[in-house]
């Protein structure tokens, strides 16, 4: 073991050693670092400035395998030991909230109140900043979108320790740059996200799942659009599709008050009944397939695409599945144009990245485009090492060069998680 | 130049702005061709202010380019040059974001007005920024669709300006802002670059480029195509109207209909100020004798609507209101909108000048706020006409002054400041939708600290190391961004290890 550096020791009261179960994708991490607020966090932050360390953030470790390998990981920054709710302010339906505190806490403590966070990832919630920092969303992005559409303010610690707050606590607000943006999504590479301020919703007074099978890709379609065109405001239009030609299932979630939401759900079913074989049908309770990640631990490819490519979509992953001898898993938000195709851990590594690729080829064919604009992406969020090796992570991105120099100005020596993110950054 | 006046130097300076942008005129014209260019001071002075007429500066050169290769080619000259460049949409920023430089080309967008491409399946568009809000919606109606952002100005203003300023509008209560309905950016970097910012998906791979663009002012590249989210025409929309005899009842009907879990598309309150002047200008003919009315427009499935308007009207009553009017219809909704919609010209008529402020408080302090705004107008005798999105804490107050008053001006814009401070002594935003152009940049550093802006400004300095996109707006101090300027010609250090590809 080695020892721990003094600097690092009197930023932080917790400092450990790290152990193999901190391992970042086969990364072994040195240190442990807990910090018990924003002030510590850039303390430990400007002492593995200057011990010249590589640092990763982590949550809960809910997604931690998200991402490509970081190409160095010195020092592990534990969020966990932040996780106060800040401010609930429910009457302006406003929340501050620390980095470290778990999801589903939140959303027990926004709930005495009747709100909540609109956002609904699949699998572990994880912590606020965790989530924040993949862009993680499940069911309801289809009306509330992810992360980024709900944050509006936001503190981060930079490579070198600076703290920086953008946004503010209220909604509407347009001064300054929207730093929260360029945060969602950035996997740690740009700083250490400490507290998050975010817009709430009311909790629907109730929900319901109004879901049929369907006979077929084009079928599944024309179910989703329906939905999505209909004038009754679905919050979320999901669709699974086992492995195993199992058929496809569609699923629309509607809330609002008792009466608005049943009547909606009798309209809907009603519009389903007349484009599908078999009838569509209202519960209040989800169907046991609702917002579940079809990938377990083996790779998930998150396909994301302009909705109406969705049986193109479909299509393609079908055609590159049968190509490398395989059979995901698809689900996820059909109606706002996110999927993710899941494959086993036992896979073979050398057929997934045939998959991988092929779909990627037939994305990239879509409508022609004079223009130079990929209408469609596909990004392996996690993979066995066998597939990390394989494949790039996150394939082709748009402006690369540009995301290269936001890199290069908020962590010029390249310390904060990196490697992890497109492109090498 | 020890020995030159004060005088001798200004005027040695503008000679030396003019014969900087005079330089560019050939390339320019080649560029775009001569009748694109506009060299005359006279017409010149058409551009020298944008939407706040109080700040005024006529640009070295104007060019209008008709493409998106085109801007890219003007902004490469001006970079290499060292000129600086100022794009403009329709002109109805009111934060002087598009406010011309002397030494500097405005590049006018409104010959860029191509609705390229409209995708009704993926609910998209691709937009050429010198689009108007409004025409937006109008193409895309016939498909049961509309673009939501709706600044006041929609019909005149450019879907360009609403990218750089983050436009919000009477409905973003319920619907969001613009950086809630782009997905994508074809952008022309401050280096002459055309690139795509995001792909039009929601969840394009690495950094949302899209999302911090939107709003950043002008100042890290112009926009040369938008592809915008559309959303689905609502089934039913209805509009109430109703009168209150104090600004304190109309706050609790506002509080009670958030609270009870409504979420209308708008909620605007006016105050009996701004219903005098709107009275006085177009007769909007609200209830007689009413210190407030609340205007709360209701929008989805027909159903819901009917019963949301029933509990909005009882939590009205309950609240105070002595008259309601419900508007079902387009003709009743735009009698409805027609006070609200002009009050700020309308305020016009009952002050020769005036200024119109825009800060946003949390909703829940709206009271509070606006007793302190009017305890500040008794101390100091100016009027303020209150107008706002009460349902997002957005106030728009008027300061009124006669400019015919010497210093009148000087003590408005004193209230109207400290206006601000009291948004953010109230933990609010001193703009909601104006932007900080050149008006608010030097109350940046009331509600941001040095290190907060000095952050904000790392992104300005990735996108444009030579300061010279929209420079001197919205932060009071530029960032030295510690690079020479100009475009990586070494490759990136990962790719060069080999550890990345580059695409």
């Amino acid at each position: 073991m080695a020892a721990i550096p003094a600097q690092l020791a009197s930023a932080c009261a917790a400092v450990r050693d790290a152990g193999p179960a901190d391992q970042v994708a086969g990364v072994q991490p040195r240190y442990v670092a807990a910090p018990a607020s924003t002030a510590e966090a850039s303390a430990v932050l400007r002492a593995a400035a200057e011990l010249g360390l590589a640092v990763l953030p982590r949550g809960a470790g809910t997604r931690i395998a998200w991402g490509a390998a970081p190409a160095s990981c010195d020092l592990v920054v534990d969020m966990k030991g932040m996780d106060r709710l800040v401010e609930h302010a429910a009457g302006d339906l406003v929340a501050t909230v620390q980095a470290g505190a778990s999801l589903a806490g939140l959303g027990q403590a926004l709930g005495r109140t009747g709100q909540r966070l609109a956002l609904d990832p699949a699998g572990p919630a994880g912590t606020v900043g965790g989530l924040i920092a993949t862009g993680a969303a499940g069911p309801l992005r289809l009306r509330y979108g992810s992360p980024r559409d709900l944050l509006i303010g936001i503190t981060v610690v930079r490579a070198d320790g600076t703290v920086a707050s953008s946004g503010g606590k209220v909604v509407k607000n347009v001064a300054g740059y929207d730093l929260g943006k360029l945060y969602a999504g950035s996997y740690g590479t740009l700083g250490l996200i400490t507290e998050a301020t975010f817009r709430l919703h009311p909790r629907p007074a109730a929900v319901a799942y109004v879901t049929a099978d369907c006979a077929g890709q084009d079928e599944a379609h024309r179910l989703i659009a329906a939905a999505v065109d209909s004038p009754l405001t679905p919050s979320a239009a999901e669709i699974s599709w086992p492995a195993g030609h199992a058929p496809i299932r569609a699923g629309i979630l509607l809330e609002g008050d008792q009466a608005g939401t049943a009547e909606r759900a009798a309209r809907l079913c009603g519009l389903l009944d007349e484009l599908a074989e078999d009838s569509a049908v209202s519960s209040p309770d989800p169907p046991p397939w609702w917002g579940t990640a079809p990938d377990g631990d083996g790779t998930a490819l998150r396909i994301a695409f302009w909705p109406g490519q969705l049986p193109a979509v479909l299509g393609a992953i079908r055609a590159a599945a049968a190509a490398a001898g395989l059979d995901p898993a698809v689900a996820g938000s059909a109606g706002a144009g996110v999927l993710t195709a899941g494959l086993p851990g036992q896979a073979d590594p050398a057929a997934v990245a045939k998959f991988v690729t092929a779909v990627r080829e037939s994305l990239a064919m879509g409508p022609a485009e004079p223009t130079g604009l990929t209408r469609a992406s596909a990004v392996v969020l996690h993979a066995p090492a066998g597939v990390r090796d394989l494949v790039d992570m996150w394939g082709p991105a748009p402006s690369l060069a540009l995301m290269r120099a936001v890199k290069d100005q908020f962590d010029p020596e390249h310390r904060m998680a990196p490697g992890r993110l497109a492109g090498g950054i | 130049m020890t020995t030159s006046t004060a005088g001798a130097v200004a005027v040695s300076q503008a000679a030396a702005d003019s014969m900087a942008t005079a330089a560019l005129v050939p390339a320019l014209t080649g560029i775009c061709g001569p009748g694109a260019i506009v060299t005359d001071p006279a017409e010149l002075r058409t551009y020298e202010c944008d939407g706040l007429t109080s700040h005024r500066c006529s640009p070295g050169l104007v060019v209008l380019p008709e493409t998106a290769e085109q801007v890219a080619a003007v902004v490469a000259e001006c970079f290499r040059a060292g000129i600086p460049f100022i794009a403009r949409g329709s002109g109805t920023g009111l934060s002087g974001g598009a406010l011309p430089r002397a030494d500097g080309v405005l590049i006018v967008m409104s010959k860029m007005r191509k609705i390229i491409e409209i995708d009704a399946a993926s609910r998209r568009a691709i937009v050429e920024p010198g689009v108007t809000n409004l025409a937006v919606s109008k193409a895309v109606a016939p498909f049961g669709l509309f673009y939501a952002p709706d600044p006041s100005s929609q019909v005149i203003c450019s879907v360009g300006g609403n990218v750089a300023e983050n436009s919000g509008g009477a409905h973003c209560l319920k619907h969001g802002f613009t950086t809630h309905h782009v997905s994508g950016l074809q952008i022309v970097t401050p280096q002459g670059e055309l690139t795509w910012l995001g792909d039009g998906t929601s969840a394009a791979p690495g950094y949302d480029l899209t999302g911090a663009f939107t709003g950043s002012e002008g100042t890290i590249g112009i926009v040369t195509k938008v592809i915008v989210r559309l959303t689905r025409t609502p089934e039913a929309v209805t509009t109430l109207l109703a009168a209150f005899k104090t600004m304190g009842a109309g706050g609790t009907a506002v509080s009670q209909i958030i609270g009870s879990g409504i979420l209308p598309g708008a909620i605007e309150m006016m105050d009996a100020l701004a219903i005098e002047a709107a009275e006085a200008a177009v007769a909007c003919r609200y209830p007689e004798g009413a210190g407030a009315v609340l205007i709360v427009e209701l929008d989805g499935p027909a159903g819901d609507v009917v019963r949301e308007t029933e509990a909005v009207r009882d939590i009205c009553e309950q609240a105070g209101a002595y008259e309601i009017r419900e508007a079902s219809d387009a003709a009743e909704r735009t009698a409805i909108w027609t006070g609200r919609k002009s009050a700020f010209a309308a305020v016009g008529r009952i002050s020769p000048a005036y200024i119109v402020q825009d800060g946003v408080v949390p909703r829940t302090a709206l009271g509070e706020v606006l007793d302190k705004i009017a305890a500040l107008s008794a101390a100091s005798g100016i009027r303020v006409a209150n107008v706002f999105h009460a349902g997002d804490g957005n106030l728009h107050p008027l300061v009124l002054f006669d400019d015919a008053v010497p210093e009148a001006c000087e003590a408005a814009e004193e209230l109207s400041g400290a206006i601000l401070d009291l948004c953010i002594e109230h933990g609010g935003s001193i703009t909601g939708e104006h932007g900080v152009g050149t008006d608010k940049s030097k109350y940046m550093p009331k509600m941001f600290g040095p290190d907060d802006l000095d952050t904000m400004q790392l992104l300005r300095c990735a996108f444009d190391p030579a300061g010279l996109c929209n420079p001197g707006k919205v932060f009071p101090t530029p960032r030295l961004c510690g690079e020479v300027p100009g475009v990586r010609t070494a490759p990136h250090p990962l790719v060069a290890s080999g550890q990345v590809e580059q695409f």
